[in-house]
């Protein structure tokens, strides 16, 4: 035995005894010719998006489960940079990298809540009780303290009892209707965050 | 950013202070190490903390916190003195020759014209002196001691290396170094970026800490040119898109503003911001404000805006005085105000004092929180024990959450710091029953407008008349908004040098603002950006990165405004001539008929340079401005003040005027001003920040984000952590006048102790970031601690230095 | 698609010949770490977390930048952070990213006593195969880097891959895209060698006469450098060591490893020389046991 090669030990004792041993051992034999993982985003709908975070702008590509059809719903389950972006040129940061982690935050909200006056808690609301609610709540303030005119009877039209903060991350589609409504309405204490 | 992230590269030094791109935009400031590793670029940190961005720095410098305007006014000094300055740049394409009228004064830190009542400035006597031709008098040999030149030497002649040791605590060897560096950039050949951030932004003289920063530029000829600049890195990813678009209280789009409750006269409204050159042949672009204006109250008001009514000027509300944020929660606190609208904003996690904003919306009527997220502010009401320690039953605000979508699930457009629109695209659902904002927005307008249609209600015009040809009313496309907003002709328009040709159709969209008119005829919601969805499309939605010079333009990516130029005030890169001053890093030159390059030329594209028109078209000038004029709140020139809060008692520059304390035009409410602490009781100096692992308030929400940086904690020194016995990684409490944190302390060698006139000053580090909602370990808000107070032009508060005492818990 | 693409050169415990016939001809794999360029945003975490579909746990802040506090099953990498006073004054932040060297010359492969646990591919990649895992922990031992971990879990070692289901399919590694300053490069150990002397040449000329290359020759080099600003000091970067080896426990175990003791070994260490490294007993046995036989009752 002292002269035997290590081929010459493997063709004697073959296979059948190390694959039985080792399945005695917990392993099957296909287990142990285990491969690398599968590379998970070969036919995931990869869709083009910008990092919602700095004023950086990367460039993300977003891939979600399904292929677009109808009765695949998508899902997003993983974020990587496009290394097309001439900024980023595929990089992200610790914020961009763990994106998917925002899309899928137990914090996102999912229904309207409403909560009542000295409440110590929220309650559910429809979207139409909700914004008829709200509706009514801002036109009543703006009829009962709109100011037309000031004090030396000048023209001002400005509603000054209701205020507004728009969203340092909505799209400028948002932001451009959001102005277009609220400055309609006269109001002035309307911010961004760009105020702070 | 007058340039953008890419160009960053082509730097020959960058300066980062006032921010911590490493961290808080690590993506971008891959730039920079690219500038280091190809360009042979330094990199200079001038920080109160070693931050990440110093550590991959050539130097590195400590100062204290508020104190920059000395640092640079020193720098100022120090070029003026050594004549480092790019002379044919200065003398031709700034105010440096421009003469002053004789009564502009400055005294023991005080300008001519204050009103301390009123802690403001009659601003008449800040501006040039005009000649018999109505133009302002110049002397371009800058002989004349009251040109701008001599102005300005003599201002910051105080500025010396050793003031700058004294009020900053910057060692004066590290000083003279850095100043040495940033002057090598005098030279043509040679360009310096300054990347800046809320670190300049976030104090009671931010604005004038920035022009400083943009007068050391001027001095060296670096603005205007690749690899320059003064880069302002934005924080939110779409701040500068919604600034653009207007959303600030005093703003209209494309930074068009709202009349002054005195502006009663349409023209005289126009004419004010139309100004007239102030020198001969300047293009004083702003000329062109009745063309954005009238675009714009088309888009809003289409056949209700008309040449009879002004176009519905008097649909804007008019100002009576600032409405910016801190005014609204004074407002709100005095009982003043009934409703309050969030979306996609925390303010009570992201405004000054939390005890002052929670009573404040303790006393409304009615908030609204629009989110993709559970905020702070939209459970001001609910108790979280000493993190948020309320009483729910005597809160009798009623509050709506709106579940919104985010980034991933909808179309649209960001603005980025480099002023590029850039258009996305959706790839899923929202979970639940979430809504766009566009949706949402919407949902709240036709209600109101179907009830002021029905019952009337104070001035229904502008609501009644409002545009809406969305084809689904209740849910706009953003791709509808954004054809709205760039803008299309309303008529056939004819073209200006022939009648019978039609340059445009009736509904075509236009190409760029050059094409707006003033006579109702075209529609743009917002001239800066008009052309992004032009008539051949999206140039938003555009892909191309080609970069054929190699210097980073890529200007077939996407779409920049404005008229997709990539470096502003590029007509300044090159000489009176036309020739580039760096012909290694050309952006654009004259070609003996038109201008034309790499970039979109900032220029009347075919003035003849010998014409003398100035590279600062904006400007009524023609040339940009060391003086100020009455543009700045608190003088012409920037001025040291120290912050609200400060370990001094007198201000080193100006120790004997306590008016000149600090800065004498910042607006300060009287409870506000009660609340500020004293060195005697909060001795160590604090300053806000972002730490790289988080992004502001959200991503305490983000499990991966949570993982590498879990729990609140403060930075101190480790001479401060020994006076106190504190051990690092313990708990320590941080209270300000205003409230108390407590925290794990973080103690360490990259926070060292200042010696200030002679004291010693410790700086403590308070990383925002934490709250009582997310999946982080819960948190203090930082903004317990916060003063209530402003810089004197933009209100954003002083949230980088204030004073605070640190205990052992 | 994996076995062709990323040839196994040689696998632990196992004397079965790999296939020969292909090799690397393009050269191995190398991802090089210049710390120089590291700003310790920890992207790489973040990034390797999420590609790997790992979440570790909501720590604490004990004081220090480095979060999580340590390597785990559920962190493949993390940055170390070590303020470091040089001799002329200066405070310097060294920032070096922790993980897999992935060694020419793998002390876990040679440690491991589990057939096909741990594989070392053509390319260069130490792979570890957990469904061969056993969790004894040998590997832990026998890594002169102190990198693999042993899941509380699963009881099965965990470490960097190397992203080998990205580089399978022609992929640079997830830590390596994402790297914001660059500090992270992948590409062919030649290349990543040439890259590496440039940055030192950079380096150098910026002061730091000792900046080099980390390649340690004691475990055959590595497939994953640093670029250092101090090469001579390797221990300042939060105890890179000096002159890795592999321990001399690994040349016992490998002493009595010949093919005719492999059996024997097995089934020993697994059940408790190696169980030191204080892993709770393994609940599954007997189901294991079962399966074990039901799969040889199937075999012909």
């Amino acid at each position: 035995m002292s002269e035997m090669t290590r081929r010459q030990f493997l063709k004697i004792t073959g296979t059948t005894l190390v694959g039985s041993s080792l399945a005695l051992m917990g392993f099957s034999p296909g287990v142990a010719l285990a491969e690398v993982r599968e590379y998970k985003l070969t036919r995931a709908t990869e869709t083009r998006n910008t990092c919602p975070y700095c004023s950086v702008a990367c460039g993300i590509l977003m891939y979600s489960l399904g292929d677009r059809a109808k009765n695949a719903q998508s899902n997003i389950f993983h974020i990587e940079g496009d290394p097309d972006h001439p900024v980023n040129r595929g990089t992200l940061c610790p914020k961009g990298a763990g994106l998917v982690d925002f899309i899928h935050s137990e914090s996102r909200l999912k229904v309207p809540e409403y909560r009542a006056p000295g409440s110590d808690k929220w309650q559910r609301i429809s979207w139409n009780d909700a914004l008829d609610r709200i509706a009514k709540l801002m036109k009543a303030d703006r009829d009962a303290n709109f100011v037309a005119k000031n004090a030396d009877g000048l023209t001002v039209n400005r509603w000054l009892t209701t205020g507004m903060l728009a969203a340092s991350a909505s799209s400028n589609e948002v932001g451009y209707l959001t102005h277009k409504v609220a400055r309609s309405l006269g109001l002035l204490a309307f911010d961004n965050q760009a105020r702070v | 950013m007058t340039n953008h992230w890419v160009d960053i590269k082509n730097a020959d030094l960058v300066l980062i202070m006032g921010g911590n791109a490493a961290e808080a935009h690590p993506c971008g400031f891959k730039w920079v190490t690219e500038a280091k590793a190809h360009n042979k670029a330094k990199l200079i940190v001038v920080d109160p903390r070693f931050t990440r961005s110093a550590s991959v720095a050539d130097v590195y410098a400590p100062i204290r916190t508020g104190t920059d305007i000395v640092f640079l006014g020193g720098l100022i000094n120090y070029l003026l003195t050594n004549d480092k300055i790019q002379r044919e740049y200065v003398v031709n394409y700034t105010d440096l020759s421009f003469i002053v009228k004789d009564e502009f004064a400055f005294t023991d830190g005080i300008y001519s014209g204050y009103n301390v009542d009123k802690r403001s400035y009659d601003k008449s006597s800040w501006d040039y002196a005009r000649g018999d031709d109505g133009y302002v008098k110049t002397d371009p040999t800058l002989a004349d001691p009251r040109c701008v030149y001599n102005l300005l030497k003599q201002h910051y002649t105080r500025y010396t290396p050793e003031m700058v040791e004294r009020v900053c605590g910057t060692p004066k060897d590290k000083v003279l170094q850095i100043w040495d560096m940033i002057a090598s950039t005098a030279t043509p050949d040679r360009a310096m970026t300054i990347m800046y951030a809320l670190g300049w932004t976030q104090h009671s003289i931010g604005s004038q800490m920035i022009r400083t920063g943009a007068m050391v530029q001027l001095l060296l000829g670096n603005i205007g040119i690749s690899g320059g600049g003064m880069n302002a890195l934005r924080g939110h990813s779409n701040i500068q898109g919604l600034t653009d678009l207007g959303l600030m209280s005093n703003l209209l789009t494309g930074y068009m503003t709202l009349p002054g409750e005195k502006e009663q006269d349409f023209e005289a409204y126009i004419g004010l911001r139309a100004q007239k050159p102030l020198r001969p042949n300047q293009l004083s672009y702003w000329q062109n404000y009745r063309k954005f204006f009238v675009s714009f109250m088309k888009s809003w008001w289409g056949d209700a805006a008309t040449a009879e009514n002004n176009w519905a000027f008097d649909y804007l509300p008019k100002l009576d005085k600032q409405y910016d944020m801190l005014q609204a929660y004074e407002l709100m606190n005095q009982g003043k105000m009934n409703g309050y609208i969030c979306q996609g904003f925390n303010p009570l996690a992201a405004a000054p004092n939390k005890a002052k904003l929670s009573a404040s919306f303790s006393k409304l009527k009615y908030l609204v929180i629009m989110d993709p997220l559970a905020t702070e502010t939209s459970e001001f009401w609910k108790n979280y024990g000493p993190l948020n320690d309320v009483d729910s039953s005597k809160i009798q605000t009623e509050v709506f959450r709106l579940p919104t979508t985010c980034f991933a699930e909808e179309n649209g457009s960001l603005t980025n710091s480099s002023r590029w629109l850039q258009w996305h695209w959706k790839g899923a659902e929202p979970p639940g029953e979430a809504r766009s904002d566009l949706e949402i927005m919407a949902g709240l307008f036709l209600r109101m407008r179907d009830m002021y249609r029905k019952d009337g209600g104070a001035f229904a015009d502008p609501i009644v008349n409002l545009t809406w040809k969305y084809a689904q009313p209740h849910s706009p496309d953003p791709e509808e908004l954004a054809r709205e907003y760039s803008g299309n002709a309303l008529k056939d328009l004819a073209d200006p040098k022939d009648a019978t040709k039609i340059t445009r159709k009736a509904g075509e969209q236009l190409a760029g603002f050059a094409e707006l008119r003033d006579d109702g005829s075209t529609a743009s919601g917002c001239w800066i950006f008009c052309g992004a969805w032009g008539p051949t499309g999206n140039l938003m939605a555009r892909r191309d990165n080609a970069d054929p010079t190699g210097i980073g333009q890529t200007i077939n990516w996407a779409w920049a405004w404005p008229a997709n130029r990539r470096v502003l005030y590029n007509r300044a890169s090159c000489d009176p001539h036309g020739k580039p001053f760096n012909p290694k890093r050309k952006l654009i030159a004259w070609n003996g008929a038109a201008w034309a390059g790499a970039d979109i030329p900032d220029f009347k594209v075919d003035e003849n340079p010998e014409n003398g028109m100035g590279p600062f078209i904006m400007n009524p000038e023609g040339v940009a401005r060391f003086f100020a004029r009455a543009n700045m709140a608190e003088g012409p020139f920037p001025e040291h003040y120290e912050p609200f809060e400060s370990p001094l008692a007198t201000n080193p520059l100006n120790p004997n005027q306590p008016q000149a304390m600090n800065n004498p035009a910042a607006r300060v409410f009287a409870q506000d001003r009660e609340a500020f602490g004293k060195a005697d009781k909060f001795p160590h100096v604090a300053t806000t920040y972002r730490l790289t692992e988080h992004f502001h308030y959200w991503t305490k929400h983000v499990r991966l984000n949570a993982i590498v940086q879990p729990e609140q904690f403060v930075e101190i020194g480790a001479a401060l952590a020994d006076e106190l016995g504190i051990g690092n990684g313990s708990r320590v409490r941080v209270s300000s006048n205003r409230g108390h944190i407590e925290a794990v302390a973080m103690v360490t060698k990259r926070i060292k102790p200042l010696t200030i006139e002679g004291k010693t000053v410790h700086t403590v580090g308070v990383p925002i970031h934490w709250g009582f909602l997310g999946v982080a370990k819960p948190g203090y808000l930082a903004n317990t601690l916060t003063p209530f107070v402003g810089d004197a032009n933009t209100n954003t508060p002083e949230f980088k230095s204030f004073l605070v005492k640190v205990e052992k818990v | 698609m994996a076995l062709q693409s990323l040839d196994i050169i040689r696998r632990s415990a196992t004397t079965l010949p790999e296939p020969q016939a292909r090799g690397a001809h393009a050269g191995q794999v190398a991802k090089l770490i210049d710390v120089s360029k590291c700003i310790g945003c920890k992207a790489c975490q973040v990034a390797c977390m999420e590609w790997n579909d790992l979440r570790d746990e909501i720590g604490t802040c004990t004081g220090h930048y480095d979060n999580p506090h340590d390597l785990s099953d559920q962190s493949w990498t993390l940055m170390r952070f070590a303020e470091y006073e040089n001799p002329k004054g200066d405070l310097e932040w060294l920032i070096r990213k922790d993980g897999c060297m992935h060694c020419a010359d793998p002390g876990c492969l040679k440690a491991c006593p589990s057939p096909g646990a741990i594989v070392q591919y053509a390319n260069g990649i130490v792979d570890f195969h957990e469904e061969n895992c056993i969790g004894c922990g040998y590997c832990v031992t026998g890594c002169p880097f102190n990198v693999p971990r042993i899941s509380k879990k699963d009881h099965k070692a965990y470490k960097c891959t190397l992203c080998s289901d990205r580089v399978s399919v022609g992929l640079e590694p997830a830590c390596v895209k994402t790297c914001p300053t660059g500090a992270i490069t992948f590409g062919s150990k030649e290349d990543m060698q040439q890259h590496a002397a440039e940055r030192i040449e950079d380096l150098k000329s910026r002061g730091f006469d000792q900046a080099g290359l980390y390649d340690p020759a004691g475990v055959g080099g590595t497939h994953v450098m640093y670029v250092l600003q101090h090469a001579d000091q390797p221990q300042l970067y939060s105890g890179l060591p000096e002159n890795p080896k592999i321990s001399a426990m690994v040349g016992l175990w490998k002493g009595i490893s010949k093919p005719l003791g492999l059996l024997a070994i097995i089934a020993t260490a697994a059940a408790g020389f190696f169980h030191y490294i204080g892993i709770g007993p393994n609940e599954t046995d007997e189901q294991d046991e079962e399966a074990a036989r039901r799969e040889l009752e199937k075999t012909p």
